[in-house]
C-alpha cells in the first residue's frame, strides 16, 4: 500500500500576523514555520495504516527551499520518503495541480492532506487533486478505517456525520480525531537526515486568483464590566444596547 | 453571463446560511445586471423551492433522481458544472457548509474558474479587477482576493452577509436532467447521524463556549442550559476537546472551528491568541472569568469577573425571567 501524503508550511501558532510592502505580503520576519497542524493528522493516520511494512508513505510539500526543514520533520514523524515540488504554493489551484500531476505518475492508493492549512484556510486542496485525478474526494473526516480494498470514512456535517465507504483510489482532507499527532522520537530524528528528498520541478498551470492584499481586524473596543452583584444586568445590556438577544 | 446559486438541503429543508446565499447571489447578480438561476439537488419539498423566489432567484433547476437523492460530492459538482454550462452563468455561488467546502473546490476546476473559499464581503469589481474578501490566518486576518479568470466560484461563510428579501420575485421552477456519469458515484454514503435539537456550531447565531474553568465535564449541564434558553450552539477551547470533556466538533480555535455568531459568550476560557483567532469575527464578546488579568478581556464587549458557578446560574434565572 502507498499512501502520500501532503503537507504545508505553515508559521506556528503563536505568531501575531503582520503584513508588509503596503499590506499586500505576509511578515515572515521571526516567524517559526511549523509542519500545518491538521496535515500532522493525516501524516499520522497513514502512518498508522502502514504500520508492520504495510506500506510506505510519501509526503510531498510545495514550496521553496526554505521548507526543507519542515519537510524533515514530516520524516522525523515517520513518513519513508518525501517530494518537494519547486515553488512557491501560490494558491490552492496551483498547489493541487502540482501534486496531482506528481500522483499521475506514481501509484497511490490514497492521498490525505489536513483539513485546511492554518494560514489561508482554504481547505480546497484534497477536493481539487481528487478533481484533477478524476477520483473520489471526502473533505473534512473524522475517521477513517481500511482494510487494503475499501475505506469506510466518517465525514463531519452540521450536527452530525455521514458515514460513507470508497473501494479504489481517493483523497481526504483530515480533521482532528483522525489520529492521535506523532511525536517525532530519537529514532525518526535520526533518521530524517538520510530519508530519500527529492525535488522536482514544478509544471505550467494557468493562474486563476491571486491575493491582492491583507487587512488585519479593526481592533475592539474596551470591555464593559459588569459587577457580579448586578449579573442580571448583563441580559438587559445584550438585549437593549448590543440587541443580540 | 447569469449567476447560478447551488441551494443544499438538509432532509429537503433550506437552512438560513442558503437563504444567504441566495441573497448574496441575488446582490450579484444587480451588480452585473443579470439573472439568478437556483440549483437544487436532491428530494426538496415543492414549497421550499417556490420559497427561493423572495430571496431573489427567478428560476430553479432542480435534479431529483434517485442516485442523485442525497449528497455524493462527485456527481454533484459535476451536475451544477453542468448547470452553470447549461445556463451561461459565469460566477457560481454556494454556502460555504462543510459540503459546500468538498463541492466548491471540483465545481471550480471543472469549470476552470477562480474560487474564493469563506467569502465574507460582496465582490467589488474596480478598474477591471474582481476582488473578494474573505478570512485568512484562521481568522487573525482577512484577505483579499483576485479572481483573475473569467469563470469565478464563491461560496459564501454562514453568517457574514444576511437574508435580504427582494420584493416580488416569481419563480419558475424547471427540472433539470444532467448527464449519467457513473464513476461519479464511486464513492457510496451508508448513513448520515444528524442531531437534530442541537444548534449547528458554523452557522450559529448565538456560542456558548467554556473552557478548562469549568473544572470538568461533569459540570456542563449549566453551559447546555444556557446555550439551550438562548437557541444556541455549545462550543469548547482546545484543552476542553484535547481531555475528551467535550467532542472535537465543538472545538473553537486556530486548529478548530473559526465561528462568526452575533453573540459569543466565553465562560472560563483564558483567551489564548490561538482560540480568539476562532471567534475573532464575532460581533459581540462576552467573557465570564474570575482572573480579571485574563487575555480574554482585552477582546471583550462585555465581562464579568466572577466564579462561573455562581455567575452562569443567576445568568440562567435573569435569562428565564427576561423571557418570562
Amino acid at each position: 500500500m502507498k499512501i502520500l501524503v501532503c503537507i504545508s508550511n505553515v508559521p506556528d501558532t503563536t505568531t501575531k500576523i503582520t503584513f508588509t510592502n503596503d499590506n499586500t505580503q505576509f511578515n515572515t520576519a521571526g516567524v517559526q514555520y511549523i509542519v500545518n497542524p491538521y496535515d500532522e493528522i493525516a501524516l499520522s493516520k497513514a502512518i498508522s495504516l502502514c504500520e508492520g511494512g504495510k506500506g510506505s508513505v510519501t509526503v510531498i510539500n510545495v514550496g521553496e527551499s526554505s521548507t526543507e526543514p519542515t519537510v524533515r520533520k514530516a520524516l522525523a514523524i515517520g513518513a519513508d520518503d518525501a517530494v518537494r515540488v519547486n515553488a512557491a504554493p501560490r494558491d490552492a489551484y496551483f498547489t493541487a495541480f502540482q501534486i496531482a500531476e506528481y500522483a499521475k505518475s506514481n501509484d497511490f492508493d490514497m492521498i490525505l492532506t489536513g483539513r485546511e492549512s492554518i494560514d489561508y484556510n482554504g481547505a480546497q486542496v484534497a477536493a481539487m487533486i481528487g478533481e484533477f485525478l478524476d477520483i473520489p474526494s471526502v473533505s473534512i473526516i473524522k475517521k477513517l478505517d481500511y482494510d487494503g480494498t475499501t475505506a469506510t470514512i466518517e465525514r463531519e456535517i452540521e450536527g452530525g456525520k455521514e458515514i460513507l465507504t470508497v473501494t479504489g483510489k481517493f483523497v481526504a482532507s483530515c480533521a482532528e480525531g483522525v489520529a492521535e499527532p506523532k511525536i517525532p522520537n530519537m529514532r525518526g530524528i535520526m533518521s530524517a537526515r538520510t530519508k530519500p528528498l527529492h525535488v522536482v520541478e514544478a509544471k505550467e498551470v494557468e493562474q486563476l486568483s491571486t491575493i491582492q492584499s491583507f487587512q488585519t481586524p479593526p481592533p475592539r473596543g474596551t470591555v464593559k464590566l459588569v459587577p457580579t452583584e448586578e449579573t442580571e444586568k448583563l441580559i438587559d445590556l445584550l438585549h437593549q444596547e448590543a440587541k443580540v438577544i | 453571463m447569469s449567476v447560478l446559486v447551488y441551494v443544499e438541503h438538509a432532509d429537503g429543508k433550506f437552512k438560513k446560511s442558503v437563504y444567504e446565499a441566495v441573497s448574496y447571489a441575488k446582490a450579484i447578480a444587480e451588480q452585473n445586471n443579470t439573472n439568478l438561476t437556483a440549483i437544487s439537488i436532491g428530494a426538496v419539498e415543492a414549497s421550499e423551492l417556490n420559497a427561493l423566489g423572495k430571496y431573489g432567484a427567478s428560476k430553479v433547476l432542480s435534479v431529483n433522481n434517485e442516485q442523485l437523492k442525497n449528497f455524493v460530492n462527485q456527481a454533484y459538482a459535476s451536475v451544477i458544472a453542468e448547470a452553470a454550462n447549461a445556463e451561461n452563468a459565469n460566477i457560481v455561488v454556494l454556502s460555504n457548509s462543510f459540503s459546500g467546502k468538498g463541492l466548491g473546490p471540483r465545481v471550480a476546476v471543472k469549470l476552470k474558474a477562480g474560487f474564493v473559499d469563506g467569502a465574507i464581503e460582496l465582490p467589488v469589481v474596480e478598474g477591471g479587477k474582481f476582488t473578494v474578501k474573505k478570512t485568512a490566518f484562521s481568522g487573525k486576518a482577512f484577505a483579499v482576493t483576485e479572481i483573475t479568470a473569467e469563470n469565478k466560484v464563491i461560496a459564501l461563510n454562514p453568517n457574514a452577509f444576511g437574508v435580504k428579501e427582494s420584493a416580488g420575485s416569481e419563480i419558475s421552477v424547471e427540472d433539470f436532467t444532467p448527464a449519467d456519469k457513473a464513476s461519479d458515484f464511486a464513492a457510496v454514503v451508508k448513513e448520515i447521524i444528524r442531531a437534530t435539537d442541537k444548534v449547528s456550531l458554523p452557522d450559529a447565531e448565538i456560542v456558548v463556549s467554556a473552557g478548562r474553568g469549568l473544572k470538568g465535564p461533569e459540570n456542563w449541564g449549566m453551559v447546555e442550559e444556557l446555550a439551550s434558553l438562548l437557541g444556541a450552539a455549545t462550543a469548547c477551547s482546545k484543552p476542553v476537546s484535547d481531555a475528551d470533556w467535550r467532542p472535537h466538533s465543538e472545538h473553537v480555535g486556530q486548529t478548530g472551528i473559526t465561528v462568526s455568531p452575533n453573540l459569543y459568550i466565553a465562560i472560563g476560557i483564558s483567551g489564548a491568541i490561538q482560540h480568539l483567532a476562532g471567534i475573532s469575527s464575532s460581533k459581540v464578546i462576552v467573557v465570564i472569568n474570575k482572573d480579571p488579568e485574563a487575555p480574554f478581556f482585552k477582546v471583550a464587549d462585555y465581562g464579568i469577573v466572577g466564579d462561573a458557578f455562581e455567575v452562569v446560574p443567576k445568568l440562567i434565572e435573569a435569562l428565564k425571567a427576561h423571557k418570562g
